[in-house]
């Protein structure tokens, strides 16, 4: 399934739209960086509280395929800025990381 | 959702809280953060999904009253951590699956999220700049 | 404000820099001490949430301290007072977000950038001094009586 139409399944902002058409392999959740860089793969999109800058490095050394924040905690610009340049999706919702994971798992894993 | 049916489920065993199987969780929250777990949720007897197993995350689940741990990503606390637990009524589960996985399984089952609490955030602007 | 009504109890915790293992115990015995006096739950939940984030800023930032609790019939007092580096913006550290915690606190569950504001928003009055290369004191009071069942104290700065 496409960035694009998990977008458009979970009601997701597109804080950056960098590559809608990316296929998303599946989920991780987590709050700790380096836990991410050992587990999450390729193409996985990362579900998280975590808005600082390094989020966006972290996602480009892992190829994933973008950044879900929670609970409407919506980085700031200069990490919306670096995620445009290194070319990461980052999206933004309101609903917790419980359940947008649980969506977003119903919707790859019906 | 008792947690023994709920340990089943996501392929999890008791570290502490066994003979607590038949507790009632309906509600989960997930996050590795403490600071965020005490921001954020708002009700008492929450189930807590974490891959955070310092002893902190013991005492964090004690003043929020939550109803359980659910540790996942094969990590576990220490015995010591386990033993306090223990005496404070805390029940601890520990699951080797992702956390994904473990919320998508819960969440398809009818568990529902924690209901949400006004954060500090939510009355100013994001984003502070960061160091 | 009038003279504060003399305290029914008062007791005071020290708190070791970097003790890993025992950070969390103050805010665990502080709410012991607060249910056996009979305060109100709501009270002892945001005690326990402002001394937990108090204590946790001491142990991984300062060089040790202590914490004192008071307790009067109308309120609950939380001093904290710590030896370390301070703070060196205090409008900063009272951001949501803002965070200066090393990376190994990161990946130990710490390091949201929420602690202050967590205090800040479980308090009725929150008061905050810090000298750069002394140390930290924040007093925080909750009042009892007011009780609020729905968890949000957003209005708590003000």
């Amino acid at each position: 399934m496409t960035i694009q139409a998990i977008v458009e399944e979970l009601g997701l902002e597109a804080l950056v739209a960098a590559d809608l058409a990316r296929e998303v392999r599946g989920g991780y959740c987590s709050d700790l960086l380096s836990d991410v860089l050992a587990h999450a793969k390729a193409g996985d999109l990362w579900i998280t509280h975590q808005r600082h800058l390094n989020v966006v490095a972290v996602a480009k050394l892992r190829e994933l395929s973008g950044v879900i924040c929670v609970r409407g905690l919506a980085p700031g610009p200069d990490v919306i800025s670096r995620a445009a340049d290194e070319k990461i999706n980052l999206l933004l919702t309101s609903e917790d990381a419980f359940e947008v994971a649980g969506r977003l798992h119903r919707l790859l894993h019906p | 959702m008792k947690l023994q049916a709920l340990a089943e489920l996501v392929g999890a065993r008791f570290l502490t809280g066994a003979d607590q199987g038949e507790r009632e969780v309906t509600r989960a929250f997930a996050a590795d953060l403490l600071s965020d777990v005490l921001a954020m949720v708002r009700e008492e007897g929450v189930l807590l999904i974490t891959g955070t197993v310092t002893p902190q995350v013991v005492r964090v689940a004690e003043v929020m009253n939550m109803g359980a741990i659910l540790f996942v990503r094969g990590k576990l606390p220490t015995p010591a951590t386990v033993e306090y637990a223990a005496g404070a009524g805390v029940p601890l589960l520990a699951t080797g699956k992702i956390m994904y996985e473990t919320c998508g399984i819960l969440y398809q089952h009818g568990v529902l999220p924690a209901k949400r609490k006004g954060l500090p955030m939510d009355h100013v602007p994001p984003n502070p700049a960061h160091p | 404000m009038s003279p504060p009504i003399p305290p029914i109890h008062k007791r005071i915790f020290l708190v070791a820099a970097g003790d890993l293992e025992g950070a969390g115990s103050v805010s665990t015995a502080v709410r012991r001490t607060l249910r056996e006096l009979g305060v109100e739950p709501d009270v002892v939940k945001r005690a326990g949430i402002v001394c937990f984030e108090g204590e946790m800023n001491m142990v991984l930032f300062s060089q040790g301290g202590r914490i004192i609790l008071i307790v009067r019939e109308d309120r609950v007092e939380l001093l904290f007072s710590d030896r370390g580096p301070g703070i060196a913006n205090i409008d900063l550290a009272r951001q949501p977000g803002y965070s200066t915690a090393p990376d190994w606190a990161r990946e130990l569950g710490f390091g949201s950038g929420l602690g202050i504001p967590n205090m800040e928003q479980n308090s009725d009055r929150f008061e905050i001094h810090s000298r750069v290369g002394e140390g930290t004191v924040i007093r925080s009071t909750i009042l009892r009586g007011v009780h609020d069942d729905t968890g949000d104290r957003g209005g708590a700065r003000a």
